[in-house]
């Protein structure tokens, strides 16, 4: 499916700023550093994450625990998928029980990839809180779970796509909506 | 990007894509067997069946706990205690299996060919877990995997195979699983016990151990099966043991950062020494850890996610 560009969100600057201000909402909610650590949701949420806690470093002089987890194993459309998964490292080289999990990713959607990150995390220990922070929040749930922390909140319809481009794994920082071109039908990313 | 195959029957039938694919599938879910609850809810409701026709203690347990930390919910039968004692053949066995919910079938069979026959009457997976002499592809796979993990790669090695080739299926997978990730193999055992026309696929035959042994960057030994010496192979065990077992002496030939390998169950003082056996060369102990770790993502790639 063809896509074109329908607007552009955010760019280097509007991402890095985004970053700034979740990271010190982070340290206000948490109330510094006690016990946080921050997981990244693969692929996205996992440069998020890094640059987070590069971020709360220079802020506070403090290096956070950051993990990468994979949800592959934990979605809940295996069995109806035709194209299967490559499943990736889960990679939290630290104990999650009794730590404040801030879990990040680049989009908030239907809320179906955080329940399967928070039943990834829950069977890797019992921590004492979850957070969400994401880049986007672009609306359409279809669980009851909402983000703590947002970049943006960008109301769209659900033929559209949200693209969310880093730098580290696509060579540009850029937030665009694109939409699929002439009568072709929207896909959930 | 899923796997090609529809059963694991052959290394000799797979290609290094869909090897390659397993290999970084088990690297991924290694993971899990350090947790403190070593169980990921991938495979819920899939029913894995083990089918035995041989005596097995690693392969039948690895791949249990391999379904079991996925999630799947296991059933073994053996030759003993079921209705193959009554004479069921085993396509009837296999069919039942199957009308009772079986996803995936797992056999060991001393009749080689055996697997590919099942898979034939099946139309759930089939994973071979040694079929007669032909081949067991998870050791060869778990033995690919224990390599590239500890050298980092598989192309332009050396791997030494030691024993008895003839016989062992283990050898036939590991060197259609070398050859096809690049990797170069010699073997050396008694000239009773290698088969003709390794050199035809690319294997270097060797007179002695030490030839086969001279830098080589992995040596994997095979068990001597006591029953070949009856069989007039070799005459006898405390021979073997002096021309073709591997000590410290003949691994020292070898690179100084070799890996010695041993599917199991050793023969400890015939075809390896105790000493190289427990020391810090050998892999032995994670051959059978990554041996869960490969059956996993056999599991997932098979069962997972492709319900047309």
């Amino acid at each position: 499916m063809r896509m074109r560009e329908k607007a552009r969100i955010m760019d280097a600057e509007g991402i890095r700023r985004a970053v700034v201000r979740i990271a010190h909402e982070i340290l206000e909610r948490n109330k510094g550093t006690q016990n946080l650590v921050l997981v990244g949701i693969r692929r996205r949420g996992v440069p998020l994450a890094c640059r987070l806690a590069r971020t709360i470093e220079e802020i506070e002089g403090a290096r956070l625990p950051t993990g990468v987890l994979d949800i592959t194993l934990y979605r809940d459309d295996l069995s109806t998928r035709l194209d299967q998964p490559v499943v990736h490292r889960t990679e939290v080289p630290f104990d999650v029980s009794g730590k404040r999990v801030v879990l990040v990713d680049d989009v908030l959607y239907t809320g179906r990839t955080v329940r399967a990150a928070m039943d990834a995390i829950m069977d890797l220990g019992r921590p004492q809180v979850i957070q969400l922070a994401v880049l986007v929040d672009r609306g359409h749930r279809e669980l009851p779970i909402r983000a703590d922390y947002v970049g943006k909140n960008l109301p769209t319809s659900r033929r559209e796509v949200v693209a969310v481009r880093l730098q580290e794994t696509d060579g540009r920082d850029e937030v665009v909506i694109e939409e699929p071109c002439a009568a072709d039908q929207g896909k959930e990313r | 990007m899923p796997l090609k195959s529809h059963d694991v029957l052959a290394l000799e039938e797979m290609d290094a894509e869909d090897i390659r694919l397993i290999l970084d599938t088990a690297d991924s879910l290694k993971e899990i067997m350090f947790r403190a609850i070593k169980k990921v809810p991938t495979l819920r409701g899939k029913t894995v069946v083990t089918l035995f026709y041989e005596p097995s203690t690693r392969t039948r347990t690895s791949f249990e706990l391999a379904a079991k930390y996925m999630s799947a919910d296991t059933v073994s039968i053996s030759t003993t205690t079921s209705s193959i004692q009554k004479g069921e053949t085993l396509r009837d066995t296999v069919r039942t299996l199957e009308a009772m919910g079986a996803d995936l079938v797992v056999m060991r069979h001393p009749v080689s060919g055996s697997c590919h026959y099942l898979a034939r009457c099946l139309d759930a997976p089939v994973i071979n877990a040694g079929d007669g002499m032909h081949e067991h592809p998870t050791q060869g796979l778990l033995d690919l995997f224990t390599i590239r993990e500890r050298k980092g790669r598989l192309e332009g090695l050396t791997v030494a195979i030691v024993g008895d080739i003839l016989h062992s299926r283990v050898a036939r997978s590991d060197i259609w699983g070398l050859l096809k990730m690049g990797a170069r193999v010699r073997v050396a055992g008694p000239p009773t016990l290698l088969p003709p026309g390794l050199e035809d696929v690319g294997v270097r035959v060797c007179r002695t151990v030490e030839e086969a042994l001279q830098d080589a960057d992995v040596v994997q030994v095979l068990r001597i099966q006591r029953e070949r010496q009856r069989g007039g192979y070799f005459p006898s065990v405390r021979e073997y043991a002096k021309f073709f077992g591997v000590n410290a002496a003949r691994l020292g030939l070898a690179k100084p950062d070799v890996l010695l390998m041993h599917p199991g169950p050793m023969n400890r003082g015939v075809e390896i020494t105790s000493d190289i056996a427990d020391g810090p060369r050998a892999v032995i102990r994670e051959q059978v850890t990554n041996g869960v770790a490969v059956r996993m993502a056999l599991l997932y790639l098979l069962l997972g996610g492709r319900e047309e």
